[in-house]
C-alpha cells in the first residue's frame, strides 16, 4: 500500500501500537534537551532513582537563558542568579548522567535546533524529541521530530519513549516561481495566513512541491521551524540529495554514508499515498509577509492594508499593536530589529541580511541586533566578514543564542517599543512587556533596519 | 508525580473571553527560569494579574472567588505556542483542574493530561454558554465525560482519549506503565537500534 513520509517513519519506531486502550510506545532516536525544560525532569529521575536509559542518544546545550554579551573581564551578564542557576543546573545534571554537552566551551554550542543539524545528529528517518516547540524545525531533514512537555522529557531520559497517538496527515503543496525577494520565511508565514494558528493542529505536516524540493536547508529548517505555528506538532519535507549533501562529513554522519541515503531515499512518499487533508498555494501569489497582530497567523503582504478586525479578539489585537485596519502596514515607524532565533538565524539568513546592510547604515532611531544561532556560524560568518558589513552598519553583533526570540536572558524590547523581529512568535509580550512584535523575513529586517520604517526588501538594491 | 485523582468537579467557572491565549501569556518567559515546579500558580497569567510596577492589579484572577474557581473556560484554540509545561503547573498550582475551550493546542492539552488538569473541547453551543455566563456553577464528571451546565444550559459530552481518562480518575502517570515496557522496549533496540 502507498504510504506517507510520515507513515513510514512512524512505522520503524512503534515498540507497542496504539489502541483504543492506550496510545503508542514510539521510540525516540534523539533526544535534545536544553536548560530551561529539563531540570524538573533530572528532579524525577533522581526522586525515583532511574538512570538515563540511552545518554549516547542526547545531546544537551544551553541557549536560552544565556547572555549574548560578554563583560570586559570576560564573565557573562546573566540576566537573574536564577538564570545562571539554570545554566548550571542543566551543566552539572548532563555531567552527572554522562551526557554530551555542548556548553561555553564548546565550538557548537547554540540553539538547540541550529545545533542538531549542524553536528548532523539530526537525520532523515529519525524520530527527535526536545522540550522545546519548535523541534519541528529538525522535520527538514525527513524526521519525524516535535516538541514534548518536561514530564515526557523525564520519560525519554528514563525509557527512550513516549506515549503517543498517531496525528492525521495534511500535505501542504507549493508549486510554481516565487518571486524576486520572497523568501522561505514569507512562504511560511503565507501558509500559516492560510490555515490559521489551529489549522494543524491534530495533524503532521508535509510540505510538498517544486518550491519545497528546489529549496536548501537553511530554507527548508525555516518552513518546518514554524509548523508549530500553525498549530502541528511536526513538520516534514522528504529527504533527497540536498538533504544527502549537507550532512556529508558531519560530526554524526553514519559511516556507511551511501548505504544511509539510499535508505533514507527511499523514506519519500509514495505515488498514490493519501493525507487526510490537502492544502495548495501557489508560488507566484506569496510575496514578502509581515504580520500585524499577536500570533502568527496574523500575516499579510506586506504590500496589504491592515485588515478590519473580524471580531473583538482581532480588535484586541490591533489595539495592542497600535495600528489601524485599513491602513497600509509598510511605512510604520519601527524601534528595534532583531535578526536571529532557530527560524532565521543561520548562514544564509544573515549573508541575505548582509547583503542589505553592505555599504548603508541602520537609521538613528533604529537598535538592531543581529544573533547568530550558533558559535560555528558567528565564525563562519566572521571569516565571510559579514561581522564587519553589520557593525559598519551600526549593527550589534552578539553571541550565539536565543536572546530576543523570547527574551529569557535579558534582551528585550522596551514597553511600546515596535521590533522587527526574524523569530517566529509575535505574540503579547514576548519580547517584552508591551512590546509589539512583526514577524519578517531577515530581508525584510535588514530593509526596515535601514530605513527605520517597515520596508519591502524588494525595493533595496543589494551588493552583488 | 501523581496527583489528586479527578473523577467530578463542581466549580464556579472562571472566563477568560479572548481566542488565542497562547502558553507565554499563561506563564510568561521569565518564570521559566525555575529549577523547580512549586509556586508557579503565583505567576500564572502573570500579565493581566500585576500591573507595571509589580502592583496586584483588580483582575478576577486576584479575587477569592477567581481563586476558588475549579475550571477555567477561555476562548478558541486555548495554549497555542510554546510546549512550556510550566504553563499547566501554574494552572494547577494556582486551583484550576479543568480548562473548557471550544479548540485547545495539542501539547498543551497533552501536558495537562500529563498533570492533574482535564483539558475539555466542547461543543461550541455549549462554549458561548459558558463564555456568556461567566460565574456559573458547572459540574464535569469524567466518569460519564459530561458537562452539566445549570439553568436549562443543558448537558453536553466531550472526548477524552480512554488512557489518559484512566490515569486522570486514578491519579496516576505514565511513567509507571512505560517502566513496564521495558521489555518490549529493550527487544526494540536489539533489533532495530
Ligand atoms: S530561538 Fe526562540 S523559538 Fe527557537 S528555541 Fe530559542 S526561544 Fe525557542
Amino acid at each position: 500500500m502507498s504510504k506517507t513520509l510520515f507513515d513510514k517513519v512512524w512505522t520503524r519506531h512503534v515498540v507497542v501500537p496504539e489502541t483504543s486502550a492506550h496510545p503508542a510506545t514510539l521510540y525516540i532516536d534523539l533526544h535534545l534537551i536544553h536548560e530551561v525544560t529539563s531540570p524538573q525532569a533530572f528532579t524525577v529521575l533522581r526522586e525515583r532513582g532511574l538512570k538515563v536509559r540511552r545518554p549516547d542518544r542526547t545531546l544537551a546545550t544551553i541557549d536560552h537563558s544565556t547572555p549574548t554579551l560578554i563583560n570586559a573581564d570576560g564573565s557573562r551578564p546573566y540576566v537573574t542568579e536564577q538564570a545562571e542557576k539554570q545554566v548550571e543546573t542543566l551543566l552539572a545534571n548532563t555531567e552527572e548522567y554522562g551526557i554530551e554537552t555542548h556548553g561555553w566551551d564548546s565550538d557548537n554550542r547554540g540553539i538547540v535546533h541550529v545545533m542538531g543539524p549542524e553536528l548532523g545528529a539530526t537525520q532523515p528517518g529519525m524520530t527527535i524529541v526536545c522540550g522545546d516547540s519548535h523541534t519541528s524545525t529538525h522535520g527538514a531533514f525527513g524526521a519525524i521530530a516535535f516538541g514534548i512537555g518536561t514530564t515526557q522529557v523525564g520519560h525519554v531520559l528514563a525509557n527512550q519513549c513516549i506515549l503517543m497517538r498517531k496525528p492525521k496527515t495534511m500535505a501542504i503543496h507549493v508549486n510554481g516561481e516565487l518571486g524576486k525577494g520572497v523568501t522561505p520565511k514569507d512562504v511560511i508565514l503565507a501558509i500559516i495566513a492560510k490555515i490559521g494558528v489551529g489549522g494543524g493542529t491534530g495533524y503532521a505536516l508535509e510540505y510538498r512541491g517544486n518550491v519545497f524540493e528546489e529549496m536548501s536547508m537553511d530554507g527548508r529548517m525555516t518552513v518546518c521551524n514554524m509548523s508549530i505555528e500553525a498549530g502541528a506538532r511536526c513538520g516534514m519535507i522528504a529527504p533527497d540529495e540536498t538533504t544527502f549533501s549537507y550532512l556529508k562529513d558531519r560530526k554524526f554522519t553514519p559511516e556507511n554514508y551511501d548505504a544511509a541515503c539510499a535508505d533514507w531515499a527511499s523514506l519519500a512518499t509514495d505515488e498514490g499515498a493519501v493525507f487526510d487533508k490537502e492544502v495548495h498555494l501557489r508560488a507566484e501569489d506569496i510575496t514578502p509577509m509581515v504580520t500585524y497582530g499577536t500570533h502568527p497567523g496574523m500575516g499579510i503582504s506586506i504590500e496589504a492594508a491592515i485588515p478590519a478586525a473580524a471580531d473583538e479578539t482581532d480588535q484586541g489585537a490591533l489595539d495592542y499593536m497600535q495600528l489601524k485596519a485599513g491602513e497600509k502596514i509598510a511605512g510604520t515607524h519601527v524601534n528595534k530589529v532583531f535578526i536571529g532565533s532557530c527560524t532565521n538565524s543561520r548562514m544564509e539568513d544573515l549573508r541575505a541580511a548582509a547583503a542589505i546592510f553592505k555599504n548603508r547604515k541602520v537609521a538613528k532611531s533604529v537598535t538592531a541586533i543581529i544573533v547568530p544561532g550558533s558559535v560555528l556560524i558567528k565564525a563562519r560568518a566572521e571569516d565571510e566578514g559579514l561581522d564587519k558589513i553589520f557593525i559598519a552598519a551600526g549593527a550589534q553583533w552578539r553571541e550565539a543564542g536565543c536572546s530576543m526570540c523570547l527574551g529569557m536572558n535579558g534582551d528585550i524590547g522596551a514597553p511600546g517599543d515596535l521590533v522587527v523581529s526574524t523569530s517566529n512568535r509575535n505574540f503579547m509580550g514576548r519580547q517584552g512587556p508591551g512590546v509589539r512584535t512583526v514577524l519578517a523575513s531577515p530581508e525584510t529586517a535588514a530593509a526596515t533596519a535601514i530605513a527605520g520604517v517597515i520596508t519591502d526588501p524588494r525595493n533595496v538594491e543589494t551588493a552583488a | 508525580m501523581s496527583f489528586k485523582p479527578l473523577k467530578t468537579v463542581t466549580s464556579r467557572t472562571l472566563v477568560l473571553q479572548p481566542a488565542n491565549i497562547d502558553t507565554d501569556q499563561i506563564m510568561p518567559a521569565k518564570f521559566l527560569s525555575m529549577t523547580t515546579k512549586a509556586g508557579l500558580g503565583e505567576h500564572v497569567f502573570a500579565n493581566l494579574r500585576y500591573d507595571a510596577q509589580g502592583e496586584l492589579t483588580d483582575h478576577e484572577l486576584n479575587s477569592e472567588e477567581g481563586k476558588a474557581c475549579e475550571i477555567l473556560v477561555a476562548g478558541h484554540n486555548f495554549g497555542c505556542g510554546s510546549s512550556r509545561e510550566h504553563a499547566p503547573w501554574g494552572l494547577t498550582d494556582y486551583g484550576f483542574r479543568v480548562v473548557i475551550s471550544s479548540e485547545i493546542a495539542d501539547i498543551f492539552k497533552g501536558n495537562s493530561l500529563k498533570n492533574g488538569l482535564l483539558p475539555i473541547i466542547i461543543d461550541k453551543r455549549a462554549h458561548q454558554w459558558l463564555l456568556d455566563n461567566p460565574g456559573a456553577d458547572v459540574t464535569v464528571d469524567l466518569e460519564n465525560c459530561e458537562v452539566r451546565l445549570p439553568r436549562n444550559g443543558g448537558t453536553y459530552n466531550f472526548e477524552v482519549d480512554a488512557f489518559s481518562r484512566h490515569c486522570l480518575m486514578e491519579g496516576v502517570d505514565e511513567m509507571g506503565y512505560l517502566a513496564a515496557q521495558d521489555d518490549a522496549i529493550a527487544a526494540y533496540e536489539d533489533e532495530r537500534v
